[in-house]
């Protein structure tokens, strides 16, 4: 039976049918609907977790396939940054369980701060990488990826981008097949990477990689489409797929396994076409790996590194066809994501604005208190940043500025790399005060749960981290719950708090406004009381508009009756928002 | 068939993506090879979203490009010009008569076009509909994307009753009478 499944659905369903055990990640676009997928799945065969952050969740997949499991671990690009320091090791210590690490690439960067590319990742930790180009080889390539572990005693990566990961397109189901556990044996030699060990380890992973490039071929992962052999193209994933409908008469060599290269291959395909060009997004991971083969090639020069590749866009450069002219982009004001009506963040922003403190925030939906009209982040970097960053402004610029200075972190992103930016300024004395923005999930991606929820990835209730307490142990002598919806309290305390000559933690607390289900009713403006003074609209709320004659009304059918623009009103001119 | 492609476009929680599994369905009981290309993540937040369908004997790309589309389905006004470029010239761009105001409207930072529906009319064959009065009248105000859904299904060589047989599988029971009535509104109008 086929079905029409996401990339990401696909990953899901080949790493069931493979008999993973063990499935555990962080959120982050686009991989997180792989791992939503798994908790689909019974929970006798599949154990799920959403983890701290990329770091624990890779070190809980290794330990279950230390524990003979087969065990993945997905992540985002950056993901894999904060993964790296347990994932260079395990590439030491090899498998027991087949042990897969999926990382989402986002060329173009659709929902991320960054174009890094994770092939990098493979070859500088020396595991191999496979790199699916629809649905069906999602589902297919997983399972390749497992038994390419086992059989190699190696992590594998299997790397997605975007549009692979949310894309849909055909996949056959078939059924799970059960693997046994393996037995666990003590072995420390293999797991113990104290530099005595660890010495032995890497001469096994060196004649590990050797080994897998003389058997690469056999793997049948990678495949030569000979047609005109003017121009051979070496290509995988998404841009294989535009190259193959830009360029329907050109020979290509797709490769499915992206690190190691098959060499030998390369060097065939090379020999058999007169002109050697590689079609890939982001960096030039084939071109220079082809060209320190001593082969010569086309690359980057023609495709760039930066965004995504389309087809016409391969078609323009190889083709010889003319660029469709410049994009005929209609005058249209550009559509930007914005905090949502009701989203309990909006007012934090408009308080920090007012009272004009330096905001150095995090990774989240509340990035968007960037946009105008809030414009009051200062920065964003990664995540958990923003902590560190603050008590960074105030040694390089005095006491003074951490007056003037705020960390805006989330409930999920403080718990995921926060809590340790905490301890630093804490337990080197700065001053600065931090605002958790919780808002009782994981929004940016979809909500899902964290350790701060009290409920698990299946929705079952688990153990609620106590923000409040953790706060205290840290040592943070001034800790202040807050409910944002209460803008008078809100700027009271923020003034208070970021005065102070100690550090402290402000916690402004409210669900978000998409999983607040206690419905109010809207908010409505009335006309005649209005003196159209725009303080409403000071808080870039969508539902608050304005026509051309000057009168601001609110879309019924937007708002969620919170209340913030009746606070804004000094004239008492807007009704609603009742329970 | 030569592959058909299809361009769904809104704001951030208009519900385009029912549009695109219905379509999926289709593609798939017509034995057709698919994509869909979705949006997921930042853009969800009320910013611009936009899903791509594709089908017919083969599909490579899962996108779909500058003059590469048969249909454009805008959920709003503003999304339909932004994307008036996807379409063939001998394409057909059905566009729900609906204003949302992007922030940078708002706030007086840029000016909402006027007239858009009138200039498309200029530049391409449209198809203008009011869907919130004809999904009101249907019995339920969130099936405007069904009402849409029923003026391209009349456009498209597929028979009414494939459509009547996606709608029952992709749409809850509960709503499924709503929604066939938005679809009936929407095919007729």
């Amino acid at each position: 039976m086929k079905e029409l499944l996401l990339g990401n659905e696909a990953v899901a369903r080949g790493a069931y049918e493979a008999g993973v055990r063990v499935s555990v990640a962080y959120p982050g676009t686009p991989s997180t609907e792989i791992t939503e997928n798994m908790a689909n799945f019974s929970k006798d065969e599949v154990y799920c977790e959403w983890a701290p952050n990329e770091k624990v969740a890779l070190e809980v997949a290794i330990g279950a396939s230390m524990g003979g499991a087969r065990a993945m671990c997905c992540m985002k690009h950056v993901g894999v940054n904060v993964a790296a320091d347990p994932l260079f090791t395990a590439a030491y210590t090899g498998v027991r369980g087949g042990l897969v690490l999926i990382a989402a690439d986002d060329p173009g960067m659709h929902s991320s701060q960054n174009e890094q590319d994770s092939r990098f990742y493979a070859r500088s930790a020396h595991i191999p990488m496979l790199e699916p180009s629809d649905s069906a080889e999602c589902k297919e390539f997983i399972g390749r990826a497992f038994e390419i572990s086992e059989a190699y005693d190696t992590p594998v990566m299997l790397r997605l981008v975007t549009r692979i990961a949310h894309a849909r397109s055909l996949v056959e189901i078939g059924e799970r097949k059960e693997v046994a556990l393996k037995e666990y044996e003590k072995d420390a030699r293999k797991y113990v990477m104290m530099p005595g060990y660890a010495k032995g380890r890497h001469v096994v992973v060196e004649a590990r990689e050797n080994k897998l490039k003389d058997e690469i071929d056999s793997l049948n992962l990678n495949r030569i489409e000979y047609a005109d052999k003017k121009m051979g193209i070496v290509c995988s994933g998404s841009a294989y797929q535009y190259v193959k409908e830009a360029l329907p008469n050109a020979s290509v060599l797709k490769l499915g396994m992206v690190y190691p290269l098959p060499e030998q291959l390369i060097r065939e395909f090379a020999a058999n076409v007169e002109e050697l060009v590689v079609v890939e997004e982001l960096e030039p991971f084939f071109e220079d790996a082809i060209k320190a083969m001593g082969i010569p090639c086309h690359g980057k020069e023609l495709t760039g590194l930066q965004g995504e590749l389309f087809v016409r866009k391969v078609g323009a450069i190889l083709g010889g066809e003319e660029p469709a002219g410049p994009f005929e982009t209609p005058n249209t004001p550009m559509r930007p994501p914005v905090l949502c009506p009701g989203c309990p963040h909006r007012a934090v922003f408009y308080v920090l604005k007012k009272l004009g403190l330096t905001v150095c925030a995090d990774i989240g939906c509340y990035t968007l208190g960037a946009m105008a009209p809030l414009s009051a982040v200062d920065s964003v970097v990664c995540m958990g940043a923003s902590i560190g960053m603050a008590l960074g402004m105030e040694k390089a610029r005095g006491i003074e500025q951490a007056k003037k200075t705020v960390a805006v972190i989330g409930d999920s992103t403080f718990v995921h790399s926060g809590i340790t930016g905490l301890v630093d300024m804490v337990y080197n004395q700065g001053h600065s005060t931090v605002i958790i923005v919780d808002n009782s999930t994981t929004g940016m991606t979809g909500h899902q749960p964290n350790p701060t929820t009290g409920f698990s990835i299946r929705g079952e209730i688990a153990p609620q981290l106590d923000v409040v307490k953790l706060c205290e142990a840290i040592g943070v002598p001034s800790v202040t719950v807050v409910d944002p919806f209460d803008m008078a309290e809100l700027e009271k305390v923020l003034k208070a708090e970021s005065e102070k000559d100690v550090p402290s933690v402000v916690i402004a607390r409210r669900p978000c406004a998409l999983l607040d289900k206690k419905k109010k009713t809207p908010c409505i403006i009335d006309t005649d009381a209005c003196r159209r003074c725009g303080m409403c609209m000071k808080i870039g709320c969508p539902a608050i508009v304005k026509d051309d004659a000057g009168v601001i009304s609110i879309d019924a059918s937007l708002c969620t009756g919170c209340g913030l623009c009746k606070q804004m009103c000094h004239f008492g001119a807007i009704k609603g928002g009742e329970n | 068939m030569e592959n058909l492609n299809i361009v769904i476009c809104g704001v951030g929680g208009q519900g385009t993506l029912l549009a695109s599994r219905i379509l999926g369905h289709i593609a798939m009981e017509k034995g057709f090879d698919v994509k869909v290309s979705e949006v997921h993540g930042m853009s969800q937040r009320g910013g611009s979203v936009i899903t791509y369908v594709r089908m017919g004997e083969k599909v490579y790309s899962p996108m779909i490009e500058q003059k590469g589309a048969d249909f454009v389905l805008a959920f709003e006004e503003l999304e339909a010009l932004r994307n008036l470029p996807l379409l063939k010239d001998n394409g057909t761009l059905i566009v729900n008569t609906q204003k949302i105001l992007p922030l940078p409207v708002i706030i007086g930072a840029a000016e909402y076009p006027k007239g858009i529906v009138e200039t498309l009319k200029e530049k391409t064959n449209v198809v203008a509909i009011d869907g919130l009065p004809l999904a009101e009248k249907a019995g339920n105000v969130r099936a405007v994307n069904t009402v849409l859904m029923g003026a391209l299904a009349k456009r498209l060589p597929f028979d009414k009753e494939t459509w009547i047989n996606a709608l029952n599988a992709c749409v809850p029971a509960r709503f499924i009478e709503a929604n066939l009535a938005a679809f009936a509104s929407g095919y007729e109008a």
